[in-house]
């Protein structure tokens, strides 16, 4: 049987899957997909202990509201953050983060 | 779903990236199904599997991106993120092994016979009312900043 601690190993792994992502990789789409990853990782721990905090025999369905909320905004920003990129690529026809350093001190 | 987590960042090539991303997703919705939460199972299926991804997919031909070159690696950044990033584990290891509550097995639950839909709707409409419709101007806002942001030059 599954405990809590085994959904949050899970949730932390994955979220540090995205953290290296952001980290280590160069390509600015795919650390945009890492963040994805990183934003799931929350999720995942929300829903654990919504399920795991049982009152009057249901979940604690505040949590999955607030996922609820999480995902969509996390949407939202996945079609703002796309659209810059575009607009990024337009102007300098590259997705890799080292030639992107016009803003660099 | 790990596994394809890791794939996500491993791979060379955006387009194999994206579809590993696909598959760890779905491993997410199977995960939330096994934890009871249904409605949430199935909108991380149709929000992220499917148009959250269609869109990646979609900007990467758009932008028709090749697999990365093997370029010179800067050492002294990725061995910092390394580091960083083994501390990090060590962090979550000791915090998930001295965390006591973390032991309990699944709490029985006994359904009003209204089902999870039915609950998370409730909770939505009427204790979050006024979140719902602040979520509801942000995406309006987020689509309006994206046709915006696409457009070839602002007038």
């Amino acid at each position: 049987m599954a405990t809590l601690n085994d959904y949050l190993l899970v949730s932390g792994l994955l979220f540090t899957i995205g953290f290296a992502g952001v980290l280590l990789r160069r390509n600015i789409i795919i650390i945009f997909m890492a963040l994805e990853l990183m934003l799931n990782a929350a999720n995942l721990s929300l829903v654990g202990f919504s399920r795991f905090h049982v009152r009057a025999g249901l979940p604690d369905y505040n949590a999955q509201v607030l996922v609820f909320f999480i995902i969509t905004v996390a949407a939202a920003e996945v079609a703002v953050g796309l659209a810059v990129i575009v607009a990024l690529f337009r102007a300098k026809q590259t997705t890799h983060i080292e030639d992107l350093n016009s803003l660099k001190f | 779903m790990l596994f394809f987590g890791v794939m996500v960042i491993v791979n060379r090539s955006p387009v194999s990236s994206a579809l590993s991303l696909v598959v760890c997703f779905l491993g997410l919705a199977a995960l939330y199904i096994s934890l009871d939460a249904f409605f949430l199972g199935v909108i991380q299926i149709l929000v992220y599997a499917g148009a959250v991804m269609v869109l990646f997919l979609f900007i990467i031909m758009l932008l028709d991106l090749k697999a990365e070159q093997r370029r010179k690696f800067n050492l002294i950044p990725m061995f910092g993120g390394v580091v960083v990033i083994v501390l990090f584990v060590k962090v979550l290891l000791d915090v998930c092994y001295g965390f006591q509550g973390g032991n309990a097995v699944f709490p029985a639950l006994h359904s009003d016979g209204h089902g999870d839909t039915w609950e998370v709707g409730m909770a939505l409409f009427q204790q979050y009312k006024l979140p719902l419709q602040m979520i509801g101007a942000l995406v309006v806002v987020a689509t309006v900043g994206a046709v915006l942001l696409s457009k070839r030059e602002l007038k």
